[in-house]
């Protein structure tokens, strides 16, 4: 969980910097210390720790700093602008600004970027960027315009992506924003026109970003109090071309839409970020930490004496204006998770706080999301963050997919679906993905004749769906006994349910044999298994099965060997063709490797019919005979079930069942070698207990022997 | 570094005694220990969980309860009846007074220190008060039908619970009399056992009473209904222990088949603020019965019939996880047991009752490193010296050349001359011992064997000329400006002009024994010495002290030396520092000078200090020898400490001569051997 602690003043003696507040706050070259530029006059190098300040330095009376100072990594000097124009490079030693190293520049500075690694760049206020040891070389050289007249540049920061420097910069125009950045590998400028929400019209009053794989993602936080998220490529498919970029909700009402000034956001990592602002119209402003995850706020802090709207995140520190000091706040984070979320959220719904109202909530928007699809749309709007660099932002694919499924036929949705399935994937495609199966279960329910049984095996398919995610598929494919999605579904989804496990077990033991020759199921891992196994053990177990019970309906060794005598039959008939196989497959592969808890597994399966139970422990029991051949007791095949695994369900079996299966002449046999099998085990078990016993001993001996020697003399080298 | 001969010995038949208590004391964060045989022993949980201190036993008086009271102040009660103070600046017995009610069971301090209680075999439960220099009798609290086998004063000092057999009466503190019963369940698993004995009791500020009985149960009662809350039965043999942290959010119980469980206050849901008591953790440190346990603020303490005492920090109270957040088990004393007479090749052991003395065997072969050697002549042992009395031996000394052997008890000291005429051995006792030698802590002969030393529990320092047949006291050093400081270790120079000495606390003082006067105090230290040595020819003072730091001191010079100042400077390595067992004894090479072999239980280290020192970068075990490795290499990766830890666990090691080692072994089977058989534990298949 996200943890704000206690913060602390690191100046003691305000800073003169009036209601502006500090002009920046960066990092030095070493660990812990911090370069603070006032808006006036002053650098001030502090150690955070110690809270106190290692250096201080002035520019003269009527000069002022334009640009905060920052630490040049690479050299450990310290860097600041004054008057726009004049480029003062000192370090440690220097005790005054004005003899330190000066460069007067031919265009204004906007900020001196520096960061680990690379040299420090120089952003002009027209938008063109220079290293600064080419401007060094020629201070006078002409700096081009790259923004046009009246665009502002807002906000700007610098990064390394894949150890290649990219500066991004957002600048404004009536109202309308623009993004650039600038990658000084290939020295390509992209510029993006940023969309704002829907509302349009607002403003937005900070930024943050970071910087993800593929794209940098630029958070703001608008004057409507909500936090918007843009993700901008980091290699744009048409890095010429200008382009528009849309933002989406990420987070609502973090801050008061009111409030006009003193908000400020940074993002603090992948999952959270800090916001600076009062939550509410009325109330003290406040510095919280979200949960961009899970929507939640993890923890706040108020700041009485208000804030200048400036947030600085460092390392583990947060710095901040709080009244006229400059304020360090440690924050730290652990791995977020859903417990650790539901928990804050519950425990701030205690009364007496009231921070409650503005948060939103996790679990009803989930709820409203499986809803109904129309107000899904809007609140997945909220839930979801969306990139289109297409050139028609306006309805995303997977809405009109939605759309697509709610009317047309099952042919035309599955080429749409495959058509969405070819696209790329986003960070939220098992949710896209979720809403879509619950779409198609929606309509299957509406329409009982519509069972678009092809859409759903590609959507199981995907790998991204859990029970959870789609409810109720599980139960419509146990309607229609849809064998083949039940096994995958029983394949691939980590959470379903005892209850669901049963009744899949029930279905594929109740299945017709014509019916299971129909389907396709997938057999790779029963393929091996059929090998005929000619020993004379196999023979017996042979004889025994077919005595014991009907030998079609279960023995493998008999089907493969009658798959030999049907030599005529191709592969694909051959796989298709003997009934218990599949069946096997079914049992084997999705059944038995299923997760459950035998208290909620056993009620259900003593619903299981009795002739069922007998036939599936029977199967168990061959499979354990299978298993007891080699000496490392597993099975052939990709994924067999271990040993355990078929112990465990034998067990439960007869667990749930034995007052049944006693009762039947046909289980007589297998409950018989059953009982002897244990008998043999238990007397194994005790035979080597008794070894154990005399080893014991041996050992004891063999420990009196070196133990009894009271006295000796040996020889010892000390090395 | 070169090759010795070790001889290993394994005949030194030494079982410790059984713990049968524990008492903590907050304040200093020190640790009582009594053991069956009556001796206490204080550790100090601050100097690395040293044993700084000591009080011999005696055979009459076996100690059933241990309590600290009015701050540092130590009682222990036992069967004779008697309740006894000790005095920790002495290491003496300061008195002991008869309560009158038989056998004592149990003692109590009151919460504010100045009242003690005490439970009888007669069912009497007797209050003293302590006044500065004695306790007082007070009264006696309303008689019981048994006796009293546990006591727990209310933190309040209102009430005192007291176990009995099969019932827990409360009292009221000031009026004597008795308010409630509880009576306990005799059933044992549904079988009804003759009697139910309630080991502990543990009163807690809310009224509520904790007991731990004889049929495994551990129940909470509430003492103002006297009605049983919660049961929870925690083992098939006896609870014997039982201890409450100071919060009283946790406590510890000890039962009969070694098992420690650790209960705890825990909220029933997370949100709720209802608690209850829950069995949280089982530990399984000892064989034996746990008879006594303590709770210290950051760890629990257990200690029993096998006679290792168990430090398991708890680790949700240890803020720092460094080593010591490492379970201590102490099995050994922290003092010397064993002499040796170099010369002679003798080694003398010591017992709780006697005296053994050994003879080395010897060989003629010779082999490479590991090598056993075949033995031309055994081991003998020669002489078996049983003191008279009750009392426990408390320290006892063979003089270098094998002609004098000295011991001392809490009330007699023992000087023999012995004389070998080939394989006879004739013993003659040095009658007419003078007034002022009584008891000593600590007896030493000078290198030629014609001085003694000893440190008498009065601080003082006796130097007696050792004559054929008789002795002559020649000087008595006095306690520096009236402080009681006992002297504990000694140490004198092979020349025999220097003798160091150093008490439980204080620094170490060096006198000149030729002038017979206070020479110089080694600056004093945060951490007590446990061993000390002075070194042949340049007269360096090495001192070891319980954080694993040596010192080496020039005497002459009056500061400590150049080599000294280096290893403090770079630091000991961090795996010494890390080690748990102190340095017990020190000794030198007699042809090597800058050879200082020193050993704690589990290793023995030959320090060379002409060799570069090793820093955290370097392997500080050596376990292989280098092979095939050039002597370049060999010299890079060389560095002072030569460490084997071979033999183990170690009580002794000594170089005889250039060539030669001797290393007293004790493992812990042998020990394990000799206890009583632990409460029989049914496993799976046996």
């Amino acid at each position: 969980m996200a943890d704000l602690e206690e913060g602390f003043t690191l100046t003691a003696v305000p800073l003169g910097s009036g209601p502006d507040g500090p002009l920046g706050v960066e990092q030095s070259d070493k660990t812990d210390q911090f370069l603070v530029t006032d808006s006036g006059r002053t650098v001030i190098l502090y150690k955070v720790s110690d809270q106190k300040p290692l250096g201080s330095w002035s520019v003269k009376q009527g000069q002022i700093i334009t640009c905060p100072a920052v630490c040049n990594f690479q050299t450990g000097e310290y860097i600041v602008v004054h008057d726009n124009k004049v480029l003062r490079i000192w370090n440690n030693e220097d005790v005054n600004l004005d003899k330190a190293f000066k460069a007067t520049l031919s265009a204004e500075v906007y900020r001196i970027h520096s960061i680990q690694g690379t040299e420090p760049l120089v952003l002009f206020k027209e938008g063109a960027v220079r290293g600064l040891e080419a401007l060094l070389a020629e201070p006078q050289q002409k700096i081009e315009t790259v923004i046009s007249d009246e665009e502002v540049i807002k906000w700007t920061k610098f990064f390394m992506v894949f150890r290649h420097p990219v500066l991004i910069f957002i600048t404004e125009k009536h109202g309308n924003y623009f993004a650039y950045v600038q990658k000084f590998k290939s020295r390509v400028l992209s510029k993006y026109t940023l969309l704002l929400g829907q509302e349009g019209k607002c403003v937005i009053q900070s930024f943050s970003s970071s910087v993800g794989r593929k794209f940098i993602s630029l958070m703001s936080l608008s004057s409507d109090g909500c936090v918007y998220e843009t993700l901008i490529p980091i290699h744009p498919s048409e890095p010429e071309k200008y382009q528009r970029l849309v933002q989406s909700q990420l987070l609502k009402s973090v801050v008061s839409g009111s409030a006009q000034n003193g908000v400020a956001l940074t993002i603090l990592d992948q999952d959270h970020l800090a916001v600076l602002g009062a939550p509410l119209p009325a109330s003290k402003e406040c510095l919280s930490v979200w949960n961009t995850k899970f929507q939640t706020l993890q923890t706040s802090k108020e700041l009485p004496q208000g804030t200048s709207g400036q947030l600085w995140y460092y390392g583990e520190n947060l710095f901040m204006l709080h009244g006229k000091f400059l304020t360090v706040i440690p924050y730290k984070c652990e791995v977020s998770s859903l417990a650790g979320a539901l928990g804050k959220l519950k425990h701030s719904q205690d009364p007496g706080t009231h921070a409650t109202p503005h948060f939103v909530n996790w679990e009803t928007s989930q709820e409203c999301g499986l809803g109904s699809q129309k107000s899904e749309q809007s609140k997945r709007i909220l839930r979801r963050r969306k990139v289109e660099v297409s050139v028609q932002p306006e309805v995303p694919a997977s809405t009109q997919l939605l759309a697509t499924i709610q009317k047309d036929s099952e042919k035309h949705i599955e080429v749409e679906l495959r058509k969405f399935l070819a696209t790329k994937r986003t960070p939220d495609f098992h949710t896209i993905i979720g809403d879509v199966v619950i779409g198609l279960l929606g309509r299957c329910k509406a329409e009982p004749s519509f069972y678009p049984h092809n859409c759903l095996m590609q959507l199981v398919q995907t790998h991204v769906l859990s029970y959870s995610l789609c409810p109720g598929l599980m139960e419509v494919a146990l309607e229609k006994t849809d064998v083949q999605i039940l096994q995958l579904c029983l394949q691939q989804f980590p959470d379903i349910p005892e209850s669901v496990t049963c009744a899949c077990l029930k279905v594929f033991l109740s299945i017709g044999d014509d019916t299971l020759q129909d389907t396709d199921i997938n057999m790779e891992s029963v393929s091996d298994y059929m090998d005929p196994v000619q020993d004379g053990e196999m023979e017996e177990q042979t004889a025994f099965l077919q005595n014991g019970f009907n030998p079609e309906e279960d023995n493998c060794d008999n089907c493969a060997q009658k798959l030999k005598e049907k030599p005529q039959a191709t592969a694909d008939e051959s796989t298709s063709c003997p009934i218990t196989p599949k069946r096997a497959a079914l049992f084997r592969n999705a059944i038995l490797h299923s997760a459950y808890s035998e208290m909620f597994l056993l009620p259900h399966l003593k619903d299981i019919p009795a002739q069922h139970s007998t036939l599936f422990l029977q199967y168990l029991y061959f499979l354990y005979l299978k298993c007891s051949e080699n000496a490392t007791m597993t099975l052939p095949g990709t994924h067999p079930p271990t040993l355990n695994q078929i112990m465990d369900w034998i067990c439960l079996l007869l667990d749930a069942n034995f007052t049944v299966v006693v009762m039947i002449p046909e289980a007589k046999r297998l409950l018989l070698s059953l009982y002897k099998f244990v008998k043999s085990q238990i007397s194994i078990c005790s035979e080597l207990n008794k070894i154990e016993v005399s080893f014991r001993e041996l050992q004891k001996l063999n420990q009196e022997k070196n133990n009894r020697e009271l006295y000796s003399i040996e020889v010892l080298e000390l090395f | 570094m070169g090759e010795f001969n070790v001889h290993r010995v394994r005949f030194f038949n030494y079982v410790p005694s059984g713990i049968r208590c524990v008492a903590y004391n907050n304040q200093s964060n020190r640790l009582a220990v009594s053991r069956t045989d009556g001796t206490v022993e204080i550790y100090n949980l601050s100097a690395n969980y040293f044993q700084e201190k000591f009080f011999p036993g005696h055979e009459s008086r076996a100690t059933e309860a241990l309590c600290w009271a009015k701050g540092q102040r130590l009682f222990s009660a036992g069967l004779n009846g008697e309740i006894i103070e000790y005095d920790l600046q002495a290491l003496t017995i300061k008195y002991a007074v008869d309560a009158f009610g038989g056998p004592i069971w149990s003692m109590a301090a009151s919460p504010s220190g100045s009242q003690l209680l005490v439970g009888c075999e007669d069912g009497s439960v007797k209050l003293f008060q302590i006044t500065p220099d004695r306790i007082q009798f007070e009264r006696n609290f309303d008689r019981q039908k048994s006796r009293i086998l546990s006591l727990s004063w209310h933190p309040a000092g209102t009430h005192v619970a007291a176990g009995s057999i099969d019932y827990i009466s409360v009292f009221d503190a000031k009026s004597g009399s008795a308010i409630g019963k509880m009576l306990v369940d005799r059933q044992y698993m549904g079988v009804s056992k003759r009697k139910c004995i309630i080991w502990g009791v543990a009163f807690l500020s809310d009224g509520t009473v904790i007991s731990v009985d004889s049929a495994g149960k551990v129940q909470i009662w509430d003492s103002a209904t006297g009605t049983l809350v919660k049961n929870h039965l925690v083992s098939n043999a006896d609870v014997q222990s039982i201890a409450v942290s100071d919060q009283e959010d946790s406590f510890v119980v000890g039962t009969a088949e070694g098992t420690v469980f650790h209960f705890q206050l825990v909220s029933v849901t997370s949100s709720s603020s209802e608690k209850q008591w829950v069995r949280t953790k089982p530990f399984q440190h000892h064989t034996h019965d746990v008879r006594a346990v303590a709770h210290s603020p950051t760890a629990l303490i257990s200690g029993g019939t096998d006679t290792h005492l168990v430090i398991r920090p708890l680790m949700e109270k240890v803020e720092v996880k460094n080593y010591d957040a490492a379970l201590r088990k102490i099995t050994f004393p922290h003092r010397r047991l064993v002499s040796c007479a170099k010369k002679k090749q003798l080694l003398l052991f010591q017992f709780t009752h006697h005296l053994e003395l050994w003879r080395l065997g010897s060989t003629v072969a010779t082999g490479k490193n590991g090598d056993t050697l075949p033995l031309s002549k055994n081991a003998d042992h020669l002489l078996h010296l049983k003191t008279k009395g009750p009392e426990n031996i408390i320290c006892s000394c063979i003089s270098p050349c094998g002609g004098w052997i000295a011991c001392s008890t809490a009330s007699r000291f023992f000087l023999y001359r012995l004389n070998y005429e080939h394989d006879n051995i004739t013993l003659q006792r040095v009658s007419k011992m003078p007034v002022f030698l009584r008891s000593a802590l600590q007896i030493l002969f000078s290198e030629d064997s014609t001085k003694l030393f000893v440190a008498s529990n009065q601080g003082s320092l006796h130097v007696i000329r050792l004559l054929e047949g008789g002795f002559k006291h020649l000087h008595t050093f006095q306690p520096q400006s009236g402080a009681v400081q006992s002297m504990c270790l000694l140490a004198v120079s092979p020349d025999g002009n220097w003798l160091a000495a150093s008490g439980t606390s204080a620094g170490v003082h060096v006198y000149n024994v030729k002038q017979l006067k206070l020479h110089c105090t080694v600056p004093a230290y945060n951490f007590p010495v446990t061993a000390l040595a002075i070194a042949p020819n340049t007269n360096n003072l090495v001192i070891a002290h319980s954080d694993q730091q040596v010192f080496e001191y020039s005497i002459p010079d009056k500061q400590y030396t150049e080599w000294s100042r280096t290893v403090q400077k770079q630091g000991f390595h961090h795996l010494w520092l890390q080690r748990d067992t102190p340095i017990t004894h020190i000794s030198f090479h007699p042809k090597r000078p800058m050879h200082i072999l020193l050993h704690d239980t589990y290793m023995f280290c030959l320090i060379d200090k002409s060799l570069p020192l090793p820093n955290d970068k370097t392997l500080l075990y050596n376990p292989l020898p280098p092979r095939n490795e050039s002597d370049v290499i060999r010299r890079r990766t060389a560095h002072a400490f030569k460490i084997s830890k071979k033999y183990k666990p170690l009580l002794f090691v000594d170089l005889l001569d250039e060539k030669t080692l001797v290393a007293v072994e004790r493992p812990l089977d042998d020990i394990v051997a000799q206890l009583p058989p632990p409460i029989k534990k049914k496993k799976f298949g046996t």
